[in-house]
């Protein structure tokens, strides 16, 4: 770490507002919530590259944007590639004396669909070569912007419109790939996974990616009331939900130390996170069965991590 | 002093970005283009050239990369060629939309199926509009020369475009040539430093790569186009001062003995060198012909042109590259586009050949000046005949 | 904001395009109403409220401000009325209501 930072508490936490007021997200949008929080984490000494996606396309309509940092969007699939550019170039100038020494906080953001899928041979090369930047992923679970199509961070049993519930399909039918793992197991410095129902958790753990050295990874898990058919004031507690019943646990991994920052002595069942969400309605019994063994193995696998690899 | 040294074209390439003293070279490997980055490569772990090589995973990677790194003001460089090339198709119109100046050098390479690692003007032809500055090389010195003046055009503050070079893959990036190197005193004399006006900045915060919608995107395209266009004032400028520092003046058209001549031959390219045999050859024979050397691909040199075919008679135009089910060579059907409204212009003829790394030899070009007058008298509704074809091709619009 | 209006495309000829279409004019989204949006709007109960900021901190529209004496006041401009706010607060200070009830 570069320096030993404040943890984030509600005093703590700047009014100041880097993605403008009067993006055009959704009403109730989590994934929003989660970028708001993360850039007060990170705060004005940054360069944002961000992929296509909802993030991109609700703040940056020419001629209007919502960004008052400094902000590249080139495309869909190649947020990694392109700031790592941009970290390589900072370095160089910085070395061959051509820019002052500045602690600049290299950024990607990007969706589920510019990570998991179209993304990830940029991102696996920009990890591999250790360039010092933090990747966002927003995982809201499906290609949102261009009309809920299905990516591979799409959870099983979930409708989407390219996998669809009907008369001879459950939806998905592949489990949820799991990008903090792929990201851990090219030994980068920090993973974490976060979500904006938990604000401070999720803002600590943007800073600390953010003054990592070396590759950090942040894993966001964003609900969108629009894509996952819950009413719009939902989202915080869709976020928790999805933490309480283990669908997705909260922990870091710091240079292949596991720590699980949200524990219950037992988790909610799943079915308490599925009931509310209009893409699982058609799933009968014996699919939230499939659903809940497959979490709580996951979860036993995750405990005996971080049991193995304690921080 | 200038020195004068054996230099394969990839390596002259290379110790032009050398001497440019580039910032980021984001590359990935492929045939015919390996000796570039690898040259590159051992620059910068011998600490020849103070640049931060990125071994990328991929062409498209390699295009990104330069496009962040180029946004922060730093001097990029890549180079690939063939499928390379396709592959970071995608990122090539960003560049060029976003007037971010990357230089690339292009080792041009025939593009699947089948595979073929050898060359021809297929990818140079599948980039046509993406929008870069473009021009071809006919040998190491000029792979040399015009790479170092990529940098200075590319850059300059009223073109900000990124600029393709182009070298035939292995006719001429695995030749070596002799090569007149200048004194670094003299390119750091041509060539400024790389200021980007609207770098990447905390301090100076922008939006970069805002998406279109309907009611913007045809303005900030034809902007982009007049803007391609206006850059050929500094195009043209920026050959004069190399000609005034270097002593070696380039044009978008290069005309080779066409004084008089009633038939021209245009090429792009190191096959202009052998060709220029076959000219050379003819008129010691009496005939009336002549050639143009295309230098300046993108922005096309219409006035040039129109110019140097005043009077022709017929112009014969080589091909490098098949566009299936079009009307002619790619290149051949821009000419005859460009001559298309003028009152007196020559007859055009399409030829096509050296697909995949067939060779081309004097004899074949002088085949092509003899069949290309033929074809032009019998005035024949061919679209376009092949040379060096094995098989008789009766009609290539496969009729009887 | 300099700016009376929210720009859109129709506003610029080819001529006001910057070089390669850069937005320099930082945030200027701050522009766009978008409390047209919503058909329900929060009513913040100060009785209720003890000054958590919550509703600050989890609205996804920062349509809600931090005021000088510590408690918080929506902000109508942007507000979507998702209902985050009344559905975050400990204290349920916050009740939505419909827009055309006023």
């Amino acid at each position: 770490m570069k320096e030993k930072f404040i943890k984030f508490g509600k005093n703590l936490v700047t009014t100041e507002e880097f993605v403008a007021e009067g993006h055009s997200f959704c009403s109730g949008c989590g994934e929003v919530l989660a970028l708001r929080l993360a850039c007060k984490a990170l705060g004005r000494n940054v360069i944002i590259a961000n992929a296509t996606g909802c993030i991109e396309v609700c703040t940056s309509p020419l001629p209007v944007t919502s960004w008052r940092v400094p902000w590249m969007h080139t495309l869909f699939e190649n947020v990694a590639a392109t700031t790592s550019g941009i970290e390589a170039g900072l370095k160089i100038l910085t070395r061959k004396g051509r820019m002052p020494e500045r602690d600049i906080t290299c950024v990607a953001i990007a969706g589920d669909g510019g990570t998991s899928d179209i993304g990830i041979q940029a991102l696996s090369g920009a990890f591999e070569r250790n360039h010092d930047f933090l990747y966002l992923c927003f995982d809201n679970e499906a290609y949102m912007n261009t009309g809920i199509q299905r990516s591979s961070s799409t959870p099983y049993g979930a409708s989407t419109t390219t996998v669809p519930a009907g008369k001879f399909s459950i939806g998905q039918t592949t489990w949820k790939k799991n990008m903090a793992e792929i990201a851990i197991a090219h030994n980068i410095p920090y993973v974490a996974t976060a979500c904006p129902s938990y604000p401070f958790d999720l803002m600590n753990k943007v800073k600390k990616g953010g003054e990592v050295t070396g590759p950090a990874y942040v894993h966001i898990f964003s609900p969108c009331p629009t894509g996952w058919r819950h009413a719009s004031d939902l989202a915080i507690e869709i976020g928790r939900l999805a933490v309480e019943t283990g669908i997705f646990p909260l922990y870091e991994v710091e240079n292949g130390r596991y720590k699980l920052n949200v524990d219950r002595p037992k988790l909610r069942p799943v079915e308490e996170y599925l009931k509310p969400q209009g893409r699982f309605r058609h799933l009968l019994d014996g699919e939230i069965e499939k659903i809940q063994d497959h979490v709580n193995n996951e979860y036993a696998k995750l405990k005996a991590k971080v049991a193995c690899f304690a921080a | 002093m200038s020195k004068r040294v054996g230099l394969e074209a990839s390596h002259a390439a290379a110790e032009a970005a050398r001497m440019a003293d580039v910032d980021i070279i984001a590359a990935y490997p492929i045939t015919p283009q390996t000796h570039i980055p690898e040259r590159l490569a051992e620059m910068v772990a011998d600490g020849e050239l103070n640049a931060a090589y990125m071994p990328v995973e991929s062409e498209h990677s390699a295009m990104s990369a330069c496009l962040g790194a180029a946004a922060v003001g730093a001097r990029t460089f890549t180079a690939t060629g063939g499928p390379g090339l396709e592959y970071m198709h995608n990122v090539l119109y960003v560049a060029s939309s976003m007037r971010l100046p990357v230089i690339m050098t292009v080792a041009n390479r025939a593009l699947s199926a089948p595979l073929s690692i050898w060359g021809d003007h297929s990818d140079a032809m599948g980039s046509r509009d993406t929008g870069w500055i473009q021009v071809f090389c006919q040998n190491s010195q000029e792979a040399f020369d015009m790479t170092l003046w990529a940098f200075r055009v590319g850059e300059d503050s009223r073109v900000l475009f990124p600029v393709m070079v182009h070298l035939d893959g292995f006719h001429l990036t695995h030749v070596t040539e002799p090569v007149i190197l200048p004194e670094q005193e003299e390119v750091d004399r041509f060539l400024p430093r790389f200021h980007y006006p609207f770098a990447l900045d905390p301090d100076k915060p922008m939006t970069h790569g805002a998406f279109g919608p309907p009611d913007i995107y045809f303005e900030a395209k034809i902007a982009q186009e007049i803007a391609l266009r206006k850059s050929k004032a500094v195009i043209i400028q920026g050959f004069d001062e190399f000609g005034d520092i270097f002593g070696r003046y380039y044009h978008p058209i290069e005309p080779y003995k066409t004084e008089g001549a009633k038939t021209l031959l245009l090429t792009m390219g190191s096959f202009s060198e052998t060709a220029k045999i076959a000219i050379d050859i003819k008129r010691n024979e009496g005939e009336s012909v002549g050639l143009i050397n295309l230098r300046l691909w993108r922005p096309f040199p219409l006035e040039e042109l129109r110019q140097v075919v005043k009077n022709v008679e017929i112009l014969i135009v080589f091909d490098r590259c098949i566009s299936f089910g079009g009307p002619g060579g790619p290149v051949s059907s821009e000419i005859r586009a460009a001559l298309y409204n003028q009152k007196e212009r020559p007859r055009v003829v399409s030829i096509i050949g050296s697909l995949g790394g067939r060779d081309m030899s004097v004899k074949d070009f002088e085949y092509i000046i003899d069949r290309g007058r033929e074809v032009a008298k019998k005035d024949s509704q061919e679209l376009y005949e092949t040379v060096g074809i094995r098989g008789e091709v009766t009609d290539i619009r496969g009729l009887k | 904001m300099r700016e009376k209006r929210l720009k859109t495309g129709s506003d610029f000829t080819w001529r006001d395009i910057k070089v390669g279409n850069i937005v320099t004019e930082v945030g200027n989204a701050a522009l766009r109403r978008t409390g047209d949006w919503r058909s329900q709007r929060p009513i913040i109960d100060k009785e209720k409220c003890n000054k958590c900021g919550l509703c600050w901190l989890y609205c996804p529209d920062a349509a809600i401000k931090p005021l000088e004496d510590g408690y918080y006041e929506r902000n109508l401009f942007y507000c979507k009325g998702c209902g985050t706010c009344a559905k975050v607060c400990p204290r349920e200070a916050i009740t939505m209501i419909e827009e055309e009830e006023q």
